[in-house]
């Protein structure tokens, strides 16, 4: 009954926009694109929600935020309240706040957006957790007395992140363990400045060091240590290691210089910071004339990138259409706005190169729609003699990841999938070897920042009642 | 933060031996593993080969020769000085195994990367002729270290101001007619240098070890910056080598990118110097 009463309610306000720089402006430079919502917006905004008593919003978020809570506090002007509210769910609201695919989760349900906009909460849970984060209100939870128990965490990107925020707070000792020398994850080396600033994430990750996390940047588990040698140390290891292995096209020519995996030109640019260069060391190419494989968030995070890095003319490459492209509607837009071209149903062949090895074309197949494949989208099939030639002077190929074997080579008695994804209880994080849970890209392959955090919290869960009934 | 405790200079000043306090590295390295190390907080990831490592003191050494901006920046570094951030130990180790007679040929600062190998081997206990070779006298390195790690040392320079007037391959030819049972060579130095030198190798025959160099970023296979062609197939320098089977290399595919960033390389060299002054 509730229900229908709250159908019926529409709000008079309409879905308030966040605003952001001129596409023009921003395609030339590394800024975040929207500014976010002021106080006036947020209040807003945050009118539109209907307080339902069955929120159908909550049943959309992987981690169940509680969304009507959140946004009534900012309704009532109480921001910093409305933060640890959210953090009672989410430990990165900044970061899911801009990042989540809200149009597929929250907001796809959300009984506003029934018969109008829905209620923008991504935008909302980004402007509470700024404000807590600018305004230096952040407060320290209190800590569970120590347990004695201590916990390896191999990779610092969501997974990683959320499970050690949840186990410190038990009262556990928790240490990361991250190859590279800056802790985040794909959060820190792929998703550019523009989407998500780094000291965002750099100030989620001192928040823990707050907490009481121990960090060890520079080691390579499988390396430096194997997961057996962190068992003897540490009670339980959890591996967050992500999907660090990028795919290529398998096509002639792709080794020339100039054609990058799309891990390797946002590494270059994020981590390193190759868009200073010379002011950091790391340099990367400036193409003019830039093809980027794939339609992906990874791929529309390249071809951004390729703009502010200079580039004349961008394009998206894809063998399939519009409808199949799996990045965020947002983020194909923002591209479109920002001047990038979109040449679809289109697969390339081979490469191109001059003396020098350097990229200078690309010759690709046009294709069309044939019958539905394993995953029901309909298969792409070329069409005979529809070759033809994109010049391009750079380029990205950004067609997905998979499981970096480095770690589970080294690991015995770690079951992998027949693609090399670690295999793992999807409810608790168990792998088949005794004191070891895994999460996240590594356990799902590439999927959200949201469902990495998902998993790692399900994993901290589980440990945390291994680690109570250890020894009993 | 990784201090430096040793610092020596060779080869009038264009190579420099480090010793720098990694104790964890230290412990687990096996020759022909490396590190990737950052300099400062605005530095590149560069890889560096272990010439050497003591576990007992926790000191990893790095032999380097000064080529471009990060290597020119480490120089200015002292003892005391601390580097970033040190990385390792990546790649795989060298398969040592008692076989007989091997052969190590060194070219350049190569010979720093041969160090740790030729002794490896000579450890094995398999009878080890080194070769190694410069340009001029001035720029060999490690010429008493090789010596004491084989048991038949030959030097080469290209102007012959030392030893041997030619390339090390002169030499390598010269053993290889004269010595039927040579099992294994391991060739490391410029990329020509290897290129040439399986060549000859396989002329006679001779399955031949490389070390190759290519460019890497995070040298954990994350990114793909370093592939190769070896044997028709694109493997991963960071992972799958960095020792590959030199018969099967693309070398004219490993030079031309090696050369990719030559003008940012440049420009940043100029600023580097510029800077200095
Ligand atoms: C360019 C790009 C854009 C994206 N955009 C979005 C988006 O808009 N929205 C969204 O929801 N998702 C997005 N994603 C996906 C999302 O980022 C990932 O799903 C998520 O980060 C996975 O989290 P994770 O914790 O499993 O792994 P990761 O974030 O991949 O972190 C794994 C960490 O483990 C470390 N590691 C790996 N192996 C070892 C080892 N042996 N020893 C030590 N450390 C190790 C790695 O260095 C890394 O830091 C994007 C991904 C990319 C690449
Ligand atoms: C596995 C491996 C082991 C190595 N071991 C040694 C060693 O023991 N001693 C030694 O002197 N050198 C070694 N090198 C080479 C060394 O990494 C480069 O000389 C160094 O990175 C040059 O940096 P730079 O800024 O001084 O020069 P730059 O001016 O930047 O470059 C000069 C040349 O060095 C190469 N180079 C540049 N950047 C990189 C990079 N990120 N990774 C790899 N190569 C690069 C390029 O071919 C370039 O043309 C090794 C390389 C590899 C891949
Ligand atoms: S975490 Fe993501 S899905 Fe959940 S409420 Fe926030 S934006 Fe929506
Ligand atoms: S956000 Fe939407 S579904 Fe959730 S409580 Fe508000 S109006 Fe209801
Ligand atoms: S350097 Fe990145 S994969 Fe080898």
């Amino acid at each position: 009954m509730a229900e229908k009463e709250e159908k019926e309610k529409k709000p008079k306000v309409p879905r308030q926009k966040m605003p952001e720089q001129d596409p023009k402006v921003r395609a030339r430079n590394f800024d975040e694109v929207p500014f976010g919502y002021t106080p006036e917006l947020a209040q807003l905004e945050a009118s539109r929600c209907l307080q339902c008593k069955k929120p159908k919003c909550i049943e959309g978020c992987p981690v169940e935020v509680y969304i009507p809570a959140f946004v009534k506090l900012i309704l009532d002007g109480d921001f910093a309240g409305s933060a640890r509210k959210l953090k009672e769910r989410n430990s990165l609201p900044a970061v899911c706040g801009r990042v989540c695919p809200q149009e597929d989760q929250c907001e796809k349900v959300c009984i506003v957006g029934k018969k109008d906009q829905p209620v923008a909460i991504g935008r909302l849970e980004r402007f509470a957790a700024d404000w807590e984060r600018t305004k230096g209100e952040i407060t320290i939870p209190e800590k569970a007395p120590p347990t004695g128990k201590k916990v390896a965490v191999v990779g610092s990107g969501p997974a990683g992140l959320t499970l050690a925020g949840d186990l410190i707070l038990k009262g556990h000792e928790v240490t990361i363990f991250e190859a590279l020398h800056k802790t985040g994850g794909v959060l820190i080396y792929g998703i550019p400045e523009f989407r998500l600033p780094k000291a965002i994430v750099q100030a989620e990750v001192n928040y823990l060091e707050r907490l009481g996390v121990k960090v060890e940047c520079d080691c390579v588990i499988g390396r430096i240590e194997t997961v057996d040698e962190l068992l003897k140390e540490y009670n339980v290891v959890f591996l967050g290691l992500g999907a660090g292995l990028p795919q290529f096209l398998n096509v002639p020519g792709e080794n020339y210089c100039g054609i990058y995996s799309a891990n390797e030109y946002l590494t270059r640019s994020n981590l390193m910071k190759a868009y200073l260069f010379p002011k950091y060391d790391t340099p990367i190419a400036r193409g003019k004339n830039v093809a980027v494989f794939g339609a992906g968030n990874v791929a529309m995070d390249s071809a951004r990138t390729a703009l502010r890095l200079g580039a004349d003319t961008v394009r998206i490459i894809y063998r399939r259409s519009r409808d199949e492209m799996p990045a965020r509607i947002e983020e194909v837009h923002h591209a479109e706005e920002e001047g990038v071209q979109f040449y679809l149903l289109t697969a390339p062949t081979k490469f191109l190169g001059d003396d020098n090895g350097w990229v200078t074309g690309v010759e690709c197949l046009q294709m069309e729609l044939g019958e539905p494949d394993d995953s029901g989208r309909r298969r792409p099939v070329p069409i005979k003699g529809s070759e033809f030639q994109l010049e391009c002077d750079m380029a990205v190929v950004a067609i997905g990841a998979g499981p970096n074997p480095l770690l589970p080579a080294q690991t015995q008695g770690l079951e992998l999938n027949k693609r090399g994804y670690i295999v793992a209880d999807l409810e608790t994080g168990k792998t088949t070897k005794p004191g070891v849970w895994a999460g996240g890209d590594i356990v799902t392959g590439s999927a959200t920042v949201i469902l990495a955090m998902g998993a790692g919290r399900k994993a901290a869960n589980s440990i945390h009642e291994y680690l109570m009934n250890e020894n009993k | 933060m990784y201090k430096i405790t040793y610092k020596r200079e060779m080869a009038e000043k264009t190579v420099c031996h480090f010793k720098v306090e990694a104790p964890r590295i230290a412990r687990k390295a096996k020759p022909g593993q490396f590190v990737v190390l950052r300099v400062n907080e605005t530095g590149e990831r560069i890889p560096l080969t272990m010439g050497g490592t003591d576990p007992a003191t926790g000191m990893i050494d790095l032999i380097f020769q000064v080529v471009g901006k990060s290597t020119a920046l480490l120089r200015t570094l002292n003892v005391g000085d601390s580097i970033t951030d040190i990385i390792g130990p990546l790649g795989k180790p060298t398969h040592v195994e008692k076989i007989g007679t091997v052969i190590c040929v060194g070219g350049g600062t190569g010979v720093a990367v041969m160090y740790p190998i030729t002794k490896a081997y000579k450890e094995a206990g398999n009878n080890v002729i080194a070769i190694i070779g410069s340009r001029t006298k001035d720029l060999l390195i490690l010429e008493d270290e090789m010596k004491a790690a084989s048991h038949d040392l030959r030097v080469t320079t290209d102007d012959g101001s030392y030893g041997h007037h030619g390339f090390v391959t002169d030499v390598l030819r010269k053993i290889l007619d004269e010595q039927k049972d040579v099992k294994l060579i391991v060739g490391i130095g410029p990329v020509p240098m290897m290129k040439f030198l399986c060549k000859l190798t396989k002329e006679y025959g001779v399955k031949t070890m490389v070390s190759l160099n290519p460019i890497m970023v995070d040298a954990t296979g994350m990114c793909g910056a370093c592939r190769v062609t070896v044997g028709g197939k694109t493997r991963f320098c960071c992972v799958d080598g960095p020792e590959f089977d030199g018969h099967q290399v693309d070398y004219d595919e490993l030079v031309k990118r090696q050369r990719a960033y030559l003008k940012e390389e440049k420009a940043s060299m100029e600023q580097f110097t510029a800077a200095v002054k």
